[in-house]
């Protein structure tokens, strides 16, 4: 499939002055038509019906449409501050930023963004006579700042991420962006109209869009990754400080947990996924085997093991009994290959559930009181801290989900120490052996079968760590929750955010978990909509939002060139062999 | 040093390699040559425990290998390049020679034997970077070469080095394996270039259909007539 060119490179040879200006004035209007009503009542999205008071979303609009005209600016004021001689420190830094290639993107951006906006107060207020004539203004701004923006010669790549910058600059610019996510998210997350919240998703993505093109997000992960502890502790302090924006209410903190929980699965699957590069199709179970196992043993009245350990003793067999199981499941099937693999993995997790519904006292031993499961799961309590219990810090009420909360986030840093740990150790190298050529990783003397057992039982284990916690927030334990539905999810997290890294996965992950919960046409339509966003990835992303290095390497299109050049270079029966 | 006795090594019914025994001494070269499908092949692999003995012995340094797993059989000191070189494409140089020395912890060794392999080849420092990948054929197999040197072998078993190079290049190599043998690196070299194998070798066995039909010094093999019409291409 390929996009025809409109603006053709000779098109914009000729009008790339015209263009500018264009795009320019597109970005200011639409800046200024922020101050114009854009609905006709109040009732649609934040109430846009005011003429001379944005709204925050026409707020949010006016900063995207300064950024166009600002982007577009700077391919006048840079060669003229140049020749000037004005500034010049900075003029050196600004020539390395994509100033075209990032108003490129925001003009679509924009377009996407007021688009949306006006879909929805059509949607919202029956018909697009509700939308007033601020929105129109608002409409031919962004039309005018998109094919301005179109009509611009790319030219120079940016090389933003070469510029040597002091480390503190780094630190505060790393601080103030993860402060500027946890303030955007928490704003999102209050907003219980859906077309809200959906305009906010399309603001983050289009400032992402610029932030990506013209170079700063390179400069940025740059320093992320040369401020690394730095980045990780912020970014969990970050998620730390979350539940202290919520005012004490439940409701978000509920689905945040939930968040958590199936973001620390899915990089524990990430593991043999990623890292490994095993197809799991049941990973689900071993989460479920956690949880039954954890409340089993816990002092819930319907509790069918009359053994009650502390909570920590609790953890660490939910975890062994999924690493048993992942042991059991793999020491027989990891020694074939892929599909295999991902078939009798698949069974596994059917097989689970149905054994949890059987397990019943009818048809086997009474261990989880059959499909009805095991409710009424008592809150956790440690070292005298009761999870049940709301408390109040610094005139914050931090209730029941907030405290799982940060015992989530506690838990999800042991998993993603645990994954880097791994990722950079000689297993992780190990790994990545295996995954290029189990062959001859074998012949260099890497333990494939071991090493293939070790990510299996080692991501059961970590999911049953999990488990355990999960069957704590949740309060009841029933089979059904472990479909192989939610093993597809965990696996459609993984390969959306990106395979074998941490952040791309937790991106994804809070994706595919908070869209649904948030907006009620997802959740109805989840399957069809996550679906054809899994078409669309592996064509136009195959590798995830936030991709590893070298999985990149995997799936670039430049690369394909190289692969064909290595086989025909290679003797012929190790190319038969790759077909 | 390696012992092999009556080796037979079968791919379900077709025997591959119908019982044959050589031996490599201590700081020799020592070639199998013979034709495409002659299990040449299939000997080494069976040797690096990749593939599993019918019947017979493989004996390495006074002990018994023909049961170990092959990422045992690296950490006892015999290390493989691989027919068709079989390096990652996608990892750097430097990983791909790092992967070499998997079976090995010992650091500072491994950074010493880096360097040794980077002044064996010159072009593998400077491109260590790059993905492997991107390498002509000679490179590739210098790199293969170069990531079997990194277990620290006490043997080294090259499965054709000079296939699909240029007789340039192909020079390049088998002045390598002379200087590796001037290193005092034992070699078990598997061959179809039979001239160029048979110069280097302390001792050769021809391999035909799975048998070992002759087997002799470098030079005796070189002047033998049967070698030189089948092997040599002459009258």
């Amino acid at each position: 499939m390929r996009i025809p060119t409109v603006f053709t490179p000779e098109l914009q040879k000729q009008y790339h002055v015209t263009g500018r200006m264009v795009a320019m004035a597109g970005g200011l209007l639409f800046a200024v038509s922020a101050y114009l009503p854009w609905a006709y009542t109040g009732a649609a999205l934040d109430n846009m019906s005011y003429l001379g008071g944005p709204s925050t979303l026409q707020f949010l609009g006016l900063t995207l449409g300064l950024i166009v005209a600002w982007c577009a600016a700077m391919g006048w004021i840079e060669p003229w501050a140049d020749r000037r001689g004005f500034a010049r420190p900075l003029i050196r830094v600004s020539k390395r930023v994509g100033w075209t290639r990032g108003s490129k993107a925001m003009g679509i951006g924009l377009l996407a963004y007021i688009v949306l906006i006006l879909v929805v107060i059509a949607i919202e207020l029956r018909g697009l006579v509700a939308v007033e004539w601020g929105g129109w203004v608002a409409l031919v701004a962004a039309l005018m700042a998109f094919v301005g923006t179109r009509l611009l010669i790319a030219g120079r790549a940016p090389s933003l991420e070469r510029v040597r910058s002091a480390a503190w600059v780094e630190i505060v610019a790393i601080a103030l962006i993860l402060l500027l996510a946890l303030l955007l998210v928490a704003y999102a997350l209050n907003q219980n109209d859906g077309g809200i919240f959906l305009s906010i998703i399309a603001f983050a993505g289009a400032l992402s869009a610029f932030v990506l093109r013209s170079g700063i997000g390179a400069w940025i992960s740059e320093a992320g990754q040369k401020h690394r502890t730095v980045l990780v502790f912020s970014s969990f302090l970050v998620a730390f400080l979350f539940p202290f924006t919520q005012n004490g209410s439940d409701a978000n903190m509920s689905i945040a947990t939930q968040v958590l929980v199936f973001a620390a699965t899915a990089v524990g699957l990430n593991i043999v996924v990623g890292l490994a590069g095993l197809l799991d199709l049941g990973y689900i179970a071993f989460l479920g085997a956690g949880a039954f196992t954890a409340a089993t043993l816990s002092e819930s009245a319907f509790a069918t093991i009359n053994w009650k350990p502390p909570f920590i003793v609790v953890m660490l067999i939910a975890g062994l009994i999924s690493a048993s199981l992942g042991l059991l499941i793999g020491s027989p099937t990891l020694r074939v290959s892929g599909d295999y693999l991902a078939i009798v993995t698949l069974a596994f997790g059917e097989i689970f559930r149905i054994t949890m519904n059987n397990l019943d006292g009818q048809s086997g031993p009474n261990l989880t009181h059959g499909s009805s499961g095991i409710p009424a799961i008592p809150n956790l309590e440690l070292f005298g801290f009761d999870f049940g219990k709301p408390h109040v810090v610094f005139g914050i009420t931090l209730g029941r989900f907030s405290n799982y909360f940060f015992l989530m986030l506690l838990i999800m840093a042991v998993i993603v120490l645990v994954f880097t740990r791994l990722n950079h150790s000689r297993i992780g190298r190990g790994w990545v052996a295996i995954r290029e050529d189990e062959k001859a990783a074998e012949a260099m003397g890497v333990n494939v079968f071991g090493l293939k057992l070790l990510a299996f039982a080692g991501g059961a284990f970590l999911a049953g760590f999990a488990g355990a916690v999960k069957a704590h927030v949740d309060v009841s334990v029933i089979p059904d929750q472990y479909v192989f539905l939610e093993s597809a999810f965990l696996l459609a997290a993984v390969v959306l955010g990106g395979m074998g890294t941490v952040i791309g996965v937790i991106l994804g992950a809070t994706l595919l978990k908070l869209l649904p919960e948030k907006l009620r046409f997802v959740s109805e339509y989840r399957m069809l909509l996550f679906g054809l966003l899994m078409v669309v990835m592996m064509r136009f992303r195959p590798e995830g939002m936030i991709p590893n290095q070298r999985r990149a390497l995997e799936f670039h299109s430049d690369d394909e060139e190289l692969v064909q050049e290595i086989e025909e270079d290679l003797p012929y029966e190790f190319a038969e062999e790759k077909s | 040093m390696l012992e092999v006795k009556d080796l037979v090594v079968a791919y379900g019914k077709v025997k591959a390699v119908k019982g044959i025994s050589f031996k490599v001494d201590q700081g020799q070269v020592v070639s199998l040559l013979g034709t495409n499908g002659a299990g040449k092949t299939t000997t080494l692999r069976t040797i690096s425990g990749l593939n599993r003995p019918e019947t017979g012995e493989i004996w390495f340094e006074g002990e018994r290998i023909d049961k170990t797993p092959a990422h045992q059989v690296v950490m006892k000191g015999l290390a493989q390049s691989p027919e068709g070189r079989r390096i990652f494409p996608r990892l750097t140089v430097e990983d791909n020679l790092l992967l070499g020395a998997f079976a090995r912890k010992d650091s500072d060794g491994i950074a010493k034997d880096l360097d040794r392999v980077y002044d064996l080849f010159d072009i593998l420092r400077e491109r260590r970077t790059q993905p492997a990948g991107t390498f002509s054929g000679g490179e590739q197999q210098m790199l293969a070469i170069g990531r079997a040197m990194m277990s620290r072998p006490k043997l080294l078993m090259l499965d054709e080095p000079s296939m699909g190079l240029s007789p340039l290049m192909m020079q390049r190599i088998m002045s390598t394996i002379r200087t590796l043998q001037g290193e005092g690196v034992t070699i078990l070299l598997v061959e179809q270039n039979a001239a160029a194998a048979l110069k280097l070798s302390d001792w050769a066995y021809v391999l035909e259909v799975g048998q070992i039909t002759l087997d002799g010094t470098g030079e005796q093999l070189l002047g033998d007539d049967r070698v030189r019409r089948a092997y040599l291409g002459e009258d």
